[in-house]
């Protein structure tokens, strides 16, 4: 920007071309206190963003053996004397499959229970020998389900030794698990929230604390409230955004990166341990979302305190006038 | 267009730093306010520019009683007075040139309308080789400059200057002293607070002298 300022007294010496830089901003660009600041905002929104992802993930997870577990259910057919097993399965078979909303009726086949055996019995076994149960695993319409109870009882009538298993008790204790794991790992996200919160409030306002001489100089040159406040305002809103979204992104980074890098080394032994600890580092969209959210709401609470320190800064000032026992003696 | 009756200050349960003022500054009037250094120069510039309430008697400011005035309205008030701050309270991050652009720029005003006049103020005060300087590499005396003209821009009813001229030689102390007298003769009530009796005495001017929390004035 350039400026043909005015000639030097009045005899009009020549004219000299001033050079001004662009404008200031009112408030200062990012200093030591801003810039502590922004690094407490990034590490309270990577810790928050990780907490958040975790906890989605077990939550998205428990909804998952949830489903798993209520959409299939077990008919198991114990050998007894002069039963022809091979019939039973098929009877058991036809009779579940007449059921409206059960989808699907799969015989385990003896090759395949032999597998299910071997841990326990070894490899090479007679099951001709031993009185081995067989299995009928049944699919069922989770939102139509069959009437279990009719079931059990045309099995009781048609094949005494089939028993109907309906994972109620498994899936009960399940869903019980899920329930205070989701509970648990909201309860540490509204902590690590709260923490989040107050830690941002506190450091907002020590940062506010080195610039106070700035709202004072704007006060006494006219400026009104809600100028000093927006200019504030809108630089600590950059200072928030900025360390929010470092610290979200490093996090959402973080689970995409964990992602990949265990779909690209799935069956090593590395992979199957973390897995095994930590299951699958698969953040849904909502967890994506969710990181956002924090961001979001990070920023906001960066911006809303400094708001509310200005304006509490030059009441203040205002306060002062109007007991002079607080203001330095002069 | 400023009022005092019977006012009296006191920092919290100490004895009265000012009592029982009673004075008028009119429009376009020209006072120095003088005393021994404590006797309530800066308390009584920091009352007229409404930074203080009175623990007791009346103030008018531009015809309103100071003690009601709701706090919103303060700033639209001190945008008619020009405050040179003995400390000069100039902010680091800002250019001269910024610096007093300030007060216009806090108004809403657009850089284009106020550019030219900034610069030639800053010439007046002879700083225009120090447009582009930020404050904390220029001398005291460039600093109060830079604090006057910061007063001075947006051509105030009235000009409170707190010591302006202590940190500039005798010749730039003549030559602030002489914009001050143009800015009186163009309308703008002037009050400057000194000790510098030499610059008392080149202006015939009412003399308002503070001492031991009272005022004598001299016409």
């Amino acid at each position: 920007m350039t400026e043909h300022a005015s000639p030097e007294g009045d005899t009009g010496k020549k004219e000299r071309l001033v050079a001004l830089r662009p404008m200031a901003p009112i408030v200062p660009p990012v200093n030591v206190s801003g810039r502590a600041l922004m690094v407490v905002i990034a590490i309270m929104s990577f810790l928050c963003a990780i907490t958040l992802g975790a906890v989605t993930m077990v939550q998205e997870k428990a909804e998952a053996w949830q489903g798993d577990i209520s959409r299939e259910i077990t008919i198991q057919i114990k050998p007894v004397d002069d039963l022809d097993m091979e019939a039973a399965l098929t009877e058991v078979q036809s009779i579940v499959l007449s059921y409206p909303g059960a989808l699907s009726a799969e015989i385990v086949d003896r090759a395949s229970t032999a597998r299910l055996l071997e841990p326990w019995l070894g490899e090479g076994f007679d099951m001709d020998e031993l009185p081995v149960p067989r299995l009928v695993i049944v699919t069922i319409d989770e939102t139509a389900p069959p009437d279990f109870a009719s079931i059990r009882q045309t099995l009781a009538e048609a094949v005494p030794a089939a028993t109907l298993d309906d994972h109620r008790a498994w899936a009960g204790r399940l869903i019980s698990m899920a329930r205070i794991t989701v509970f648990i790992g909201v309860g540490i996200l509204t902590l690590m929230f709260a923490t989040t919160m107050l830690t941002v409030i506190f450091a907002t306002r020590g940062a506010m604390d080195g610039n106070r001489h700035i709202v004072e100089v704007l006060h006494f040159v006219g400026a009104e409230t809600g100028f000093i406040a927006s200019e504030f305002q809108k630089r600590f809103l950059l200072i928030g955004l900025k360390g929010a979204a470092f610290g979200g992104g490093i996090a959402a980074a973080g689970y995409v990166v964990l992602g990949v890098w265990q779909s690209n080394t799935m069956a090593t032994a590395l992979n199957d341990q973390v897995t095994a600890l930590f299951g699958r580092f698969t953040l849904s969209s909502a967890g994506y979302f969710g990181i956002i959210g924090i961001v979001v709401l990070i920023s906001a609470m960066t911006a809303i305190t400094t708001r509310l320190t200005v304006i509490r800064t030059i009441r203040e000032i205002d306060r002062q006038r109007a007991d002079p026992s607080l203001a330095e003696i002069g | 267009m400023i009022h005092f009756e019977n006012v009296g200050l006191r920092y919290g349960m100490g004895p009265e730093v000012l009592r029982d003022l009673t004075f008028d500054i009119p429009k376009r009037s020209f006072q120095f306010l003088t005393g021994p250094s404590g006797a309530g120069k800066t308390t009584l510039m920091r009352l007229l520019f409404m930074s203080l309430k009175p623990t007791r008697g009346l103030i008018r400011m531009f015809d309103r009683d100071i003690s009601i005035i709701p706090g919103e309205d303060l700033p639209l008030l001190r945008r008619r007075i020009g405050i040179v701050f003995q400390d000069f309270r100039l902010l680091d991050h800002m250019t001269t040139y910024e610096n007093v652009a300030l007060p216009l720029r806090v108004r809403g005003k657009d850089e284009s309308s106020y550019r030219s006049d900034v610069i030639e103020l800053l010439k007046w005060v002879g700083l225009g080789e120090r447009i582009n300087v930020l404050p904390p590499v220029l001398s005291g005396g460039e600093k109060q400059r830079v604090a006057i003209a910061r007063a001075l821009i947006d051509q105030p009813e009235i000009l409170l200057a707190d010591e302006p001229t202590g940190n500039v030689d005798p010749p730039m102390a003549q030559r602030l002293l002489n914009l001050f007298i143009e800015l009186n003769r163009l309308g703008t009530a002037v009050v400057i607070a000194t000790h510098d009796l030499t610059l008392m005495d080149r202006v015939n001017a009412r003399r308002m002298i503070l001492s031991e929390g009272r005022l004598d004035i001299y016409d």
